[in-house]
Parts: structure tokens; sequence; C-alpha cells
């Protein structure tokens, strides 16, 4: 089946969903377990296929792109609808489908309008999907918008901790943002001839420099909001403690990366001279980032506060390596993107489904010694946070020393700066790890984490499944990186030579 | 003059005129003694099939070229055969909510004046004689008027009638007067004959048309009545003078300015203005956009947020018209019909779930999505679309209006800055669309299950489908227009 299934699946899942009466919960549940496990088979199948080919692919045809649609959409304006998938959107499609299936499972417990759930939370996947393999400039910012109306509802509704509140900041970002990104986009469809939208055909014939120089910054921030990109991230830390689990989980590993796919494959691609101009800008903005963003998970008492900073931290390794425009860092970017998408999910697993809805807090204070409790929460979240400090063997460290020694080409200095990022990191997941899962004796009251907690219901089945795939990949990638490193530097190669 | 020509091109009007007067008779003659709800379906059911039977003389005439008569009096060809059965399709959908809705106890005379404002709005998208013009604005306004007054009892809606009738009526005499200065100065009466040098006195005819018209579309700063108009008439009302109204006074004055004045369009680029009606429209746009936006918000009766709501659609409109180009006008025609289709079906939805929830303020919408699972998912559709989000109508219509807007200058990006404030204020209106869902969907309530008759249902479906297929596919519609206009 062609990759473009997954979209067309997925919405067709979410439709079923919407049919099915209110009251056959566990149905529900099924059906939507089995659209996602549908997506994400039709996913990894075209995955090996392109992956043993696209040697030959990029040899034949001078380009990685694996057309999968191309037809006339609204020939009116140019509009088509084209998928294409390549080495850089390819791992982002598989991670949406691993994110989605594992969502699912730690959704399982969820009891009020699960019918509702359920079809938001595809429907905002099958959005996700379409952005990831539009080809066309039109087409993806559809998909994109497509994507944030849901997001809304899941939060508002199934959310803690000033929901509405969190969801209408959020909505309300990422729809600034995309007002930002539609003015860019008619104005670089209009500047190179008003003929097409289609990314390909656009990037063949850049407009002119000046042009470049304004709208470049509308596209990229636009996106850039949406990457939680330092100083417009101030969305992500409340949208995503206001979120439930899956939906945080979809929130950090998934939708942020639309935010930095967009910047990669609508402002980078198109407008390489505007690139040039704003790179110093965005490395610095990314570093601040960095930094920013680690520090400030530091001081926090909520357990979710920490993910959530920690979060606009990782992606700020993402934007720098888009930035320094060399094939580590940009390929450290492009896996990082990936990688930080399954740690964020599984961090987001642990606080929001393990802990948090067991013990119904996520105060520092109030938790403790949950390693007794739920040892599998623990196993969980010491193997996410060493992917998520960098620790060699999981894919973190792969993808975040590229990313440095690209800047370090870049700029010594950018490199040196973002890698006071680590150090910190390790402290606030070393925090955590105390506070929420050890025994604190000098705090008194929860010398003994039983009494603490004595009756947490234990993990359940669909935690453990959807936990330990994602712990597999983060240790599959981790150790064998060339499996999907390999077409991302083949793709990063090509669009750094000027072919899209 | 050829009457039998005339009256065959005046066919679809006639049958409409015709309906009326019988659905009058019919109720005054054999049902005055019928229960209410009765009497709307039977004299209601007959006003529709009047208005489907209209149809039928612009379908088999379709394509069969271009008329004028009696000095483009009345003008028939494709273009304005399309926007009559735009217009009988919204009094049609009008009809339908209507039969669910409590218009008190003059049925007849409600459905007949509601079909004799709709001859009036066909009669104004096909003229081009701008005496026959001024006189089927009055015959569509005034039915309006009568019609708003409509819930006798409630103090509201004769305040609304009154409101409503003595802005109209100030604006038809401001009209009246700058087209008595435009025939003064040119010597004709018809729309293509108007071609005279800019003179002071031809800009003021101008000036004063544009103030009548701008009160009939309801822009800033000639909008105040219609917030009070919208929430004081009976709602099915409400979405008439919302939509079937807005189209056929977005059509006239389209062309008025388009082929009528193009020689005082004058221009509204960045630093560089020139005056003419393109600087009036673009101004009054932007201020329509900022203000209808912003009073939207902290609104919390529905009809009322919805009245604002289209005072910012007007303001989108005229950035297209802005434009001036046979772009500009394509993407403002197909707007206005998507604005109308998703305007009509909010409106139809709040009708039926307001009569059964007990009222129009947000609260009453408070767990509507549980109450009323199909309505609300339609409600949905219909407020996104208005918000502009993908893949549904209205962000297309809003996308092609700002590239005619961008595409009238794309060396220099000189509407830029209109494109740049609808834009924005875009992301501002979600805010509010986003709060009516919230009480929808987000807000519990305790209220029982809600039921809906099927037809009421299937109607509001139509229109929903409808509305998501001119987003998903609308090229068929839009080659359409693009080649219709092209022989405006």
């Amino acid at each position: 089946m062609r990759p473009d299934w997954t979209i067309y699946l997925t919405f067709l899942g979410a439709g079923l969903i919407l049919l099915l009466p209110r009251d056959a919960k566990n149905l529900i549940r099924w059906v939507a377990l089995a659209t996602g496990l549908a997506g994400l088979t039709v996913g990894l199948t075209g995955y090996f296929h392109y992956n043993d080919s696209f040697r030959d692919l990029i040899a034949r045809t001078g380009s990685g792109f694996w057309h999968v649609v191309n037809v006339p959409w609204i020939p009116a304006i140019g509009a088509h609808y084209h998928l294409a998938l390549d080495g850089i959107n390819f791992p982002l499609v598989i991670l949406n489908g691993f994110v989605c299936v594992t969502g699912i499972l730690f959704s399982w417990n969820i009891e009020t309008r699960t019918k509702e759930f359920f079809a938001f939370f595809l429907t905002l996947i099958a959005g996700v999907y379409g952005v990831f393999m539009a080809m066309d400039l039109f087409l993806l910012f559809v998909f994109y918008e497509l994507a944030i109306i849901p997001k809304y509802f899941i939060i508002a509704i199934w959310g803690s901790t000033r929901k509405e509140y969190g969801a209408m900041k959020l909505v309300l970002y990422s729809f600034v943002g995309s007002a930002l990104v539609f003015i860019g986009m008619l104005a670089i469809f209009f500047a190179a001839g008003g003929h097409s939208f289609d990314l390909l055909e656009l990037a063949k014939t850049p407009v002119g420099r000046q042009v470049q120089i304004w709208v470049f910054p509308l596209i990229f921030a636009g996106f850039a909001v949406l990457a939680g990109m330092w100083p417009f991230h101030t969305w992500a830390p409340t949208g995503h403690v206001a979120a439930p689990t899956a939906a945080s989980m979809l929130l950090a590993g998934v939708v942020m990366k639309l935010g930095s796919y967009g910047c990669f494959r609508a402002a980078m691609l198109l407008m390489p001279a505007g690139l040039e101009y704003w790179k110093w800008t965005i490395a610095v903005l990314a570093v601040i980032g960095i930094i920013y963003g680690a520090a400030v998970a530091l001081v926090q008492k909520d357990f979710k506060f920490i993910i959530g900073y920690s979060s606009v931290s990782h992606m700020g390794f993402v934007l720098l390596g888009l930035a320094t425009l060399n094939v580590t860092g940009m390929s450290g970017a492009v896996l990082q993107m990936f990688s930080h998408g399954i740690v964020a999910s599984l961090l987001f697993a642990v606080v929001g489904r393990m802990v948090y809805d067991r013990t119904h807090t996520r105060q520092l204070d109030e938790l403790g010694g949950l390693a007794k409790v739920i040892p599998f929460a623990a196993v969980t979240f010491v193997i996410a946070g060493a992917a998520s400090m960098g620790m060699p063997g999981f894919s973190g460290f792969v993808a975040e020393i590229q990313v440095l020694i690209g800047a370090f080409q870049m700029s010594p200095w950018l490199a040196v700066s973002a890698a006071v990022g680590i150090p910190v990191t390790v402290a606030y997941i070393l925090n955590a790890l105390n506070k929420v899962f050890l025994d604190r004796d000098d705090a008194g009251h929860h010398g003994d984490g039983q009494d603490a907690h004595p009756t947490l219901p234990p993990i359940s089945l669909p935690e453990i499944v959807a936990g330990v795939v994602l712990m597999a990949l983060l240790v599959i990638i981790g150790l064998y990186p060339s499996i999907m490193l390999d077409m991302i530097k083949a793709n990063v190669e090509l669009f750094l030579k000027g072919l899209p | 003059m050829n009457y039998v020509g005339l009256f065959s091109a005046l066919s679809a009007e006639a049958v409409v005129v015709l309906a009326a007067i019988m659905a009058l008779t019919l109720d005054l003659a054999g049902l005055r003694n019928a229960a209410p709800a009765r009497r709307r379906r039977i004299v209601g059911g007959f006003a529709g099939l009047g208005l489907l039977v209209a149809v039928v003389p612009l379908w088999t005439l379709w394509g069969s070229g271009s008329l004028a008569l009696a000095h483009g009096t009345v003008v028939v060809n494709d273009l304005t055969r399309l926007f009559k059965m735009v217009v009988l399709t919204l009094s049609f959908l009008t009809v339908i909510i209507s039969l669910d809705y409590d218009v008190g106890g003059h049925i007849g005379e409600y459905f007949a004046t509601l079909l004799f404002g709709t001859v009036g709005m066909m009669v104004l998208v096909s003229t081009e004689e701008l005496l026959t013009l001024f006189v089927a604005l009055e015959l569509t306004s005034l039915s309006l008027y009568i019609l708003t007054a409509f819930h006798k009892s409630a103090l509201r809606s004769q305040e609304a009638a009154v409101k409503y009738f003595m802005f109209g009526a100030i604006s038809s005499a401001f009209l009246l007067f700058g087209l008595s200065y435009i025939v003064g100065v040119t010597g004709a009466t018809n729309l293509r004959a108007l071609a005279a040098p800019a003179t002071p006195l031809l800009s003021v005819g101008l000036l004063f048309v544009l103030v009548g018209l701008g009160f009939k579309v309801a822009v800033v700063p000639f909008h105040l009545w219609a917030p009070d108009a919208y929430e004081g008439a009976p709602t099915p009302v409400t979405a008439f003078i919302a939509t079937g109204s807005k189209v056929a006074s977005f059509f006239v004055l389209t062309k008025l300015l388009v082929v009528g004045f193009a020689g005082l369009a004058g221009a509204a680029f960045w630093g560089n203005f020139v005056p003419g009606w393109v600087m009036i429209v673009a101004l009054t746009g932007a201020a329509s956009m900022v203000l209808g936006n912003a009073a939207a918000i902290v609104q919390s009766n529905v009809k009322r947020l919805l009245a604002y709501s289209s005072i910012a659609h007007a303001g989108y409109i005229f950035v297209g018209l802005a434009a001036a180009t046979n772009y500009g006008v394509s993407a403002v025609l197909f707007y206005v019909i998507v604005y109308a289709l998703a305007n009509l079906g909010a409106f139809g939805v709040v009708a039926v779930l307001a009569s059964r929830a007990g009222g129009e303020e947000l609260k009453n919408f408070d767990g509507m999505a549980r109450r009323s699972p199909l309505l609300s998912l339609l409600l949905l559709v219909f407020v996104l679309s208005l918000a502009g989000i993908p893949p549904l109508g209205g962000f297309f219509g809003k996308f092609y209006l700002f590239a005619a807007a961008i595409q009238r200058d794309s060396v220099n990006f000189g509407l830029l800055w209109l494109v740049v404030i609808a834009i924005l204020m875009s992301a501002v209106s979600l805010y509010y669309y986003l709060i009516v869902l919230k009480h929808v969907y987000v807000h519990e309530s305790d209220g029982e299950r809600i039921r809906t008759p099927g037809y009421l249902n299937l109607t509001l479906a139509v229109i929903a489908l409808a509305v998501v297929g001119m987003g998903v596919w609308p090229e068929p519609i839009l080659a359409l227009l693009k080649c219709l206009v092209e022989r405006l």
C-alpha cells in the first residue's frame, strides 16, 4: 500500500469511530488502536522499501524524492495534491506512527467521552501525516491548519491544570504563527510568478534576494512558533502541562516537529539567500533556547513543567542543527527530531500516565519513593532520561553530538555555549529522578515510599507494551543509527548542493 | 419594447411572485383555523416548492447566451442566472428553517413577504439600470424590515425593526441622492454608459452611493443597525438578512463599482493612495475587520456575535474588492457564496437549538455536543468555515480573496498592508469562534437530549457538505466564476 494511505486510513478510522455508539468504549479503543497500527504498518513497509532503494533513486533521478502522488488539485491557483517522501520526512512519518500507537495505548484508561477523544486524536494524527508528506506549499498549509483545531478540544476537554487557558494559548499561538506563514506564502507565490505552489517548482526558481530577506523570517518564525523556538516558546510548557498524556506526547513528540520540519521544508528550501542572511540569528536564538529551557527546567516544582521546558531546550538543538548548514549538523538535527519525539513521548507518558494518573499530584515535594511502588515507571524514566541527557548508546547521543560538531564547524563559540545545556539537563533529570522515584530520608515525611503512596494501581499491560516499544526504539537508533542516518545524510547532502 | 421577451427573461421572478400570492391566498382562504405548526408546514412547503420551480427556467436557459432588455433594465446571462439560483437556494433554505420556527400567527404574510424579498434580490442581481436597481433594493429592504418585526409580542423585535428601518431609510436617501447626481452628470441611467470624466460632482455622487450601499452590506462605519437587527429579528429572518440580502447587495455593489466606475477607481497601495472608491473600500474594509472582530469577542449572545462576525466578513470581502481586478471579482463572488452558506448553516443550527434550549445566549449552548451531537458537529463545520480553517470552504474563500489583493501588485506588494490586517484579524476571530465551540463541546450540562426534526438535520447536513466540498474541491465553481467574470 502506498504511504499516502497513512493519511486516508487514519481519517477513515476517525470517521468510523464517530459512527460507533458512545458506550462501546472498548470497541472504540480497539478501532483506534487498529487504525494506529495500520498507519504505522503502511509507513514502516514504505520505509523499508525506500531504505533499500534510496541510493538507486538518487543515482537515477538526481533527487531523493519518492513521489507518491502528484495530481493537479486547484489549477486556478496552481495548487497540487503532491505527496512525496525522502530521507528527511520519512523518519518523521514513522515517528508519527509510533507516537500515535503508543499514545493510544497510554490513553487506554480514558473513560470520559472516549469516542470524541479518539476521533479528535486520529484527526490530529492524520493532519500531521499530511504535513510531513505534503510537497506543495498550499497543501502543507492546509494540513498544518487542519492539525491545529483538534488540539484545542483534546486539551480543553481532557486536560488538567488551567486546561482552557492552556488550550486557547496553544491554539492562538499556532494560529498567529500560521498567519505569518500565510502572508509569507502568498508573497513568495506571487513573487515567483504565481504559477505553482509546488515546493520543488518554487525551489527551482528562487525569488529575488530582497524578497527572500523579508519573507524568510515570516515563514520561518511562523513555523518556529510551533517548534518552541525562544522567545516564541511560552505556549509549550503551559500547553504540555494542560494536555492529557496522549496529547502532551503528541505535542512534544510530533507537533513541535511539525514546526521545525516546516522551517526546513518551506523556509529553508525555498529561500537560500534568506537563510544565509538569517542563519546567525537563528543559531543564536536556538542556543538561547537550549540554555534557557534547561535552566528553567532545573528550578521547576511541577514534574510535568520540567519535561515541558526540557522540550524547549531539546528543540533548540534541532534549530541549531538546521542553522549550521553543514551535513553533520543538519543530519543531527533531523535525527534529533526523531529522537526527541520518542524521548519526549516516553517522559510525558511517565509523568502524565504512570505517575499523575495514579498519584493525582505532580509536585516534586509531594512525590517520592515511587521506584518501589511502580518500578517500571522508574526504569522507563531512567532510560528516557539517559537518552534525553545524551548518554552514549541512546539515540539522543548520536543526534546531539552531531549537532554540536556541526555547530563547532560553524563557530566554536556556538558549540561551547550549546554544550552548557547538557550538564544542566543531567542535573534536572537526576533531580527529578531523585525526588520522584527515590527515597528521600532527609525529607522525613516520605522516608518510606510505601507509606507515602501505599496503594497505587500496578502498571497496566498497555503501558508496558507502549513503554517497551518506545524504549526499544531509543536503543535501536542509539546502537545502529545508520538505519536512519544514511538516508537522512543522503538527502541533506542533496539539499546542501542546491538540489531539493 | 418586446413584452413577451421581457416576461420570459423574468419568468423566474414571475414564478416567485405567483407563489407568494398563492401562499398568501392559501393561508387566508383555507388555513385560518388550523394549528400554527400545520399552517407553517403547508404554507411554507408551498412557498418552498415555488422557489424550487423558479429554478427551472433558469436551469433550462443555462448557457443560452446573454440578453439585455429595455436598456439594461433586465440583463440575463449566466452570471446573473447563477446568482439568481444562489439567492433562490438561500431563500429556500430560509423557508426550510422557518418551518420549525415560531413566527407568530401571520404565517401566510410571513412567507409571502419572504418571497417578495427574494424577488427584490433577484431583480437586483439582474439589473444594470440605476433606477431599477434602486427600486429592487427598496423592495428587498422593505420586505426585510417587515420580517424583522415578526416577533410581534417581543419588544426587542419591534425595536430592531424600527432601528433597521430608520437606518435603512436614511441609507436609501443617500443612495437616491447620489444616483441623482450621477444621472445628472452623465445623463445616463445605465451602468455601462457612466464613463464620464471624473468631475467633482460625479465623485460626490459616487461617495453618496457608497454610503448608501455601505449601510446595506453593513461595513464600518455604517454597521450600527446590524447587531440590534440581527439579535431582535426572528432567527430565520436574521439568517436571510445575513445571507441572501448580503449576496445580492455585494453582487450589485461589485458590478456597480468595477463596471460602472472603473474610471474612478483610484488606488490604495501602501504609500501611494490615489483618491477613488478603491481607497474608500480598503479603508472601510480595514475598519470593519478590526472593529467587527474586536466587538465580537465580548458578545455573550450567539446571534449578536454572528452579527459582529458578519461585519468583519464584509471587511474581508472588501479586501478582494479593493483589488479591482477580474481575479478580485471572482474571489469576491466565490467568498460571498461560501460565506452565505456557512452563515445560513450557523444561523440554522442556532434557530433549531435555541428554541429548544431556551435562549440564544452562549450559556444555553453548554454541553450541546452531548445533547445534540449531529447539529453540534454541523455547527463546528459552519463556525470553523467562518473562521477560515481548512479544508472548509471559508478557508479557501479567504485565501482566494487575499491572493487577489496580493496579485493586484505582485512587484511592490502594495496591498500587503490590507492583507496583513485581514490575516491577523482572522487569527483574532478564531478566539471567539472557539469560545462558541467551547460552550458546545467543552462545557458540560445536565440538560436532556434534544430531538430535532429529520428534515432539518438533513438540510443542514447538506449545507455542511457543500461548505466542505467548496473547500476540498473548489475548482469547478472557481473555473465557472472565472469564466463568467471575464464576460462581466
